[in-house]
């Protein structure tokens, strides 16, 4: 049975809580709405992790983004991740819990990386079952994001977006778009970025990321170690129109510039949110 | 090709650069599978280096690097967290430099220091509430991150040193095996040189969950007076250095009397 997604009444603007930050966040007013963890990070036994989180949440609501869940995976879920993940929910209470529409395990084998699927109606089944078992585990409706790819399958049935629409309707899970890595994937196979985000179920996305990327050998490559670019911004506003005012944070992994650096990113993204064109369009389409 | 069998191959692609494994999955274009292969090497090297900070420092960027990629290719991870990645890099070092005993013990030194860190919780015991304990039955149960090891080199010089930023002394042999201790206190993780009467206690202690044990292997050692004297100023370190974390009433059941 489909998750419950609740709707989206959170709409503020975050960051990803990251080492190099944390004696701000622990001893300064940081002014965000939420911050987002990396959930395998706190997901120990103990010690000053887990303290430093309790005493994030106690100032901000936190979401909790994971890497490893391995939802594509055709083996199936661990049930001893799930259960740490479910003892952190418990003891978070998260605004939303995500993962990645990816895979990262196969046997014994655990990549540790965001893998890509082919879009093809085995891989939709392997991927909502796993979906519901986690939800069902987790007593709740999680979030799924786009991970960016290189690798495009010759035996895809349908484009990444139908296949994340299809996603959301048997699983009811909801979606944390990522705009960078809806950018790079277009730019890396060839496809429309704006046809993808009127492609996807908007009324699914609670949670937008914005991040940078570089220049490979030929290919896009989403390293997150760089400012937003202005093509991200215009798909960012793109998206706002579709999605309308969701929680909307910069996701920095690499390269971590000063807090201030990311807090003035995060105003553009505050300006584009409040401009007031944006929100008569937003109103426009909701009618 | 389905789900599993496509999930394989990529596995063969990432861990052996296996070329057929990557001409199923994407033909002669192997630009995009090239960036998978290289975020995954680049991530677990680097999970090594974050892992093992010190060691790297100590044998260089270059030797490190052999090293991690030596690792990278012969073990792929497992484990759902890299965390868990750094485990079992002391044996890669042994399969390397057989016979450099101080990288090895090194590396045990920053494995248990990182892996005492997020070990679980414990509350200090207090003192003034063990005053009524019968420590001849009591069971002793010492901190969860508590990691011992008898040492053959002076690592544990060599790490202090890098630790504290200073150069590291050169890796010799010790004259006779030290003993380590390594435990986190509050949220810092320790690390102790013990003598070799105290690391023979702790290890029995601990093994025993009992206070005789050390007790009686003291007293074995230096006599009644003086043995029982280190027992207690022994146990009295272990409370305040939150070594000892529970004293249970009773190791095991009282047998009934006939």
């Amino acid at each position: 049975m489909p998750a419950h997604l609740p709707p989206p009444v959170f709409a503020g603007y975050g960051l990803g809580l990251r080492r190099e930050h944390y004696r701000d966040f622990l001893e300064t007013r940081v002014p965000v709405d939420f911050v987002e963890v990396i959930s395998e990070n706190f997901m120990v036994a103990g010690g000053q992790p887990l303290d430093i989180l309790r005493r994030v949440r106690e100032r901000h609501p936190v979401a909790l983004h994971g890497v490893s869940l391995s939802v594509g995976s055709a083996d199936g879920l661990r049930g001893d991740y799930l259960a740490r993940l479910k003892a952190l929910v418990d003891a978070v209470d998260p605004l939303y819990v995500s993962d990645h529409l990816s895979w990262s395990r196969t046997g014994r084998f655990n990549a540790n990386d965001l893998l890509p699927l082919p879009w093809t109606d085995e891989a939709l089944d392997v991927v909502c079952a796993n979906i519901q078992r986690a939800q069902d585990a987790l007593g709740r409706a999680m979030l799924f994001e786009n991970p960016s790819s290189y690798l495009a399958f010759a035996d895809a049935l349908m484009p990444e977006w139908e296949f994340i629409a299809r996603m959301c309707e048997r699983t009811g899970c909801g979606l944390l778009l990522d705009v960078n890595n809806v950018y790079v994937s277009a730019a890396n196979h060839g496809f429309d970025p704006f046809a993808y985000l009127d492609g996807i179920p908007a009324g699914r996305v609670r949670q937008i990321h914005l991040a940078g990327h570089s220049q490979g050998d030929g290919l896009l490559v989403d390293t997150h170690d760089q400012n937003v670019p202005d093509g991200v911004w215009s798909l960012y506003a793109h998206a706002l129109t579709r999605c309308g005012s969701v929680a909307t944070m910069i996701e920095r992994d690499a390269d971590i510039p000063p807090l201030a650096d990311l807090l003035a990113e995060l105003d553009v993204a505050r300006a584009l949110g409040a401009a007031p064109a944006l929100k008569e369009s937003v109103l426009k389409e909701a009618a | 090709m389905n789900l599993h069998a496509m999930q394989r191959d990529f596995r063969r692609w990432l861990t052996q650069a296996d070329a057929p494994a990557a001409h199923r999955l994407a033909g002669a274009d192997r630009a995009g599978l090239d960036v998978y292969q290289n975020n995954y090497r680049v991530q677990l090297v680097g999970c090594l280096e974050t892992t093992y900070p010190h060691l790297r420092t100590f044998i260089g960027d270059t030797a490190f690097r052999r090293a991690a990629v030596h690792h990278v290719t012969r073990h792929p991870p497992r484990a759902w967290t890299l965390d868990a990645y750094g485990a079992g890099f002391e044996r890669t070092l042994r399969t390397i430099w057989p016979d450099n005993p101080a990288l090895h013990e090194l590396a045990w030194l920053e494995w248990a220091l990182a892996t005492a860190f997020v070990a679980r919780d414990t509350v200090p015991l207090v003192p003034a509430r063990l005053a009524a304990v019968d420590w001849d039955r009591a069971r002793l149960d010492f901190a969860p991150s508590l990691y011992l090891a008898r040492l053959t080199t002076n690592a544990s010089d060599i790490w202090s040193a890098l630790q504290a930023g200073e150069p590291a002394p050169d890796p010799t042999l010790l004259p006779e095996p030290t003993g380590v201790a390594v435990w986190r206190r509050g949220f810092v993780a320790r690390l102790r040189v013990l003598d070799p009467l105290a690391y023979d206690a702790l290890v029995l202690a601990r093994a025993e969950h009992s206070f005789g044990a050390p007790c009686a292997l003291l007293v074995e050692r230096l006599g009644a007076d003086a043995g029982v004297a280190q027992a207690g100023a022994l146990l009295a370190d272990w409370i305040g250095s939150e070594l000892l974390v529970r004293v249970s009433a009773s190791r095991q059941p009282r047998k009934e009397t006939p």
